[in-house]
């Protein structure tokens, strides 16, 4: 993985993001008054979360079993409420034990 | 001077004392950033530099699997431009609460800082001013971007077998964003449900084997959003926020 590569790509991201931000600061005045553009957006982010979980949370890690040990961590802190670092460092915590084990 | 002061009594002082919940709350978040970085073998400096210049959670994270799974610019503008299109949206509602007075470019400044939490707060006011606001950027920034130096360094220091396990940090945190949200709203629940039996198709199904994993993202979250909308109409946007 090459520096100048990383560096492209945040300057595609950045740019995509500020340019979401600013335009209609600069550009509209008025609200979006659509209930069906308002209602997709607020599915999007969950939608894209899902998506980009799902499959690839099984890939993720050096070995099925353990993917599948972070994810149902994950589901089960996640579902109960838990917070962001403390879902994402037990699911981290279960997919090393699982590699302790197997590995 | 001293006037101006008074009259605009929420200054940047006020603006950045308010945006320090929000940057304690970054820094958890940003920290996983940073190990998440670190495990995709990004060095502490361009993850730094990720999240100075985009200040945005889930776009960055998605960019960081975009990085890894080494996708084309296209896509990857593609999925800044669909995970961060409610942006589009805030800067809209916000756009009708900037002090009338400000300038353009004191407006494109602001508008790099109008993040979700930092927009809930900004609008909670009647009229939002450019000295409150810029407090309000500046710590939440501050926290986002020191979490992630130290998410990155922290991990660093761990040995391989523990870093290797932060690979899995990133959907951890996805479905501690996705979970609880799903659990109270049957209508996410489902949109969620969708997304997942999308993508999970397109990726396993040899049929559809030509889309690259960035566009099977996209499309699974444009279906399934539609879908959402399409089913049950949100009646209130900000009534979750």
């Amino acid at each position: 993985m090459n520096n100048p590569s990383i560096l492209i790509y945040t300057l595609v991201m950045a740019g995509v993001t500020y340019l979401l931000r600013a335009a209609p600061i600069l550009i509209f005045q008025k609200k979006i008054e659509n209930p069906f553009i308002q209602s997709f957006l607020f599915y999007v982010p969950y939608a894209v979360l899902a998506a980009m979980t799902f499959p690839a949370i099984l890939t993720s890690t050096r070995c099925w079993p353990s993917a599948v040990a972070g994810l149902v961590t994950a589901l089960t802190l996640g579902w109960r409420g838990k917070g962001l670092l403390t879902v994402a460092l037990a699911a981290c915590a279960a997919v090393y034990v699982v590699e302790l084990i197997l590995l | 001077m001293w006037n101006t002061m008074m009259q605009n009594n929420l200054g940047w002082k006020q603006g950045a004392k308010d945006g320090l919940p929000i940057a304690l709350g970054y820094l958890s978040v940003s920290f996983t950033f940073g190990m998440a970085a670190a495990a995709a073998g990004l060095s502490a400096g361009e993850a730094v530099m990720i999240s100075a210049t985009n200040l945005t959670s889930a776009g960055q994270f998605a960019g960081l699997t975009l990085i890894q799974s080494q996708a084309s610019l296209f896509e990857m503008a593609l999925t800044t431009l669909v995970i961060n299109l409610r942006y589009a949206l805030m800067s809209l509602s916000l756009a009708q609460k900037l002090d009338p007075a400000m300038s353009r470019l004191q407006k494109a400044m602001l508008a790099f800082g109008n993040t979700d939490e930092i927009f809930a707060v900004a609008v909670s006011h009647p009229v939002v001013q450019f000295h409150y606001m810029l407090g309000l950027i500046l710590t939440p920034m501050a926290g986002w971007v020191g979490g992630t130096f130290l998410g990155c360094a922290f991990s660093a220091l761990l040995p391989e077998a523990v870093r290797a396990a932060f690979a899995v940090a990133i959907y951890g945190m996805f479905i501690a964003i996705v979970a609880p949200v799903a659990r109270q709203l049957k209508s996410v629940a489902i949109v969620v449900g969708i997304a997942v039996a999308m993508s999970v198709t397109l990726h396993v199904c040899p049929l559809f084997s030509w889309i690259s994993e960035g566009f099977s993202i996209i499309l699974s979250t444009l279906a399934a959003a539609a879908l959402g909308a399409w089913l049950f109409p949100v009646q209130e946007v900000h009534d979750h926020e």
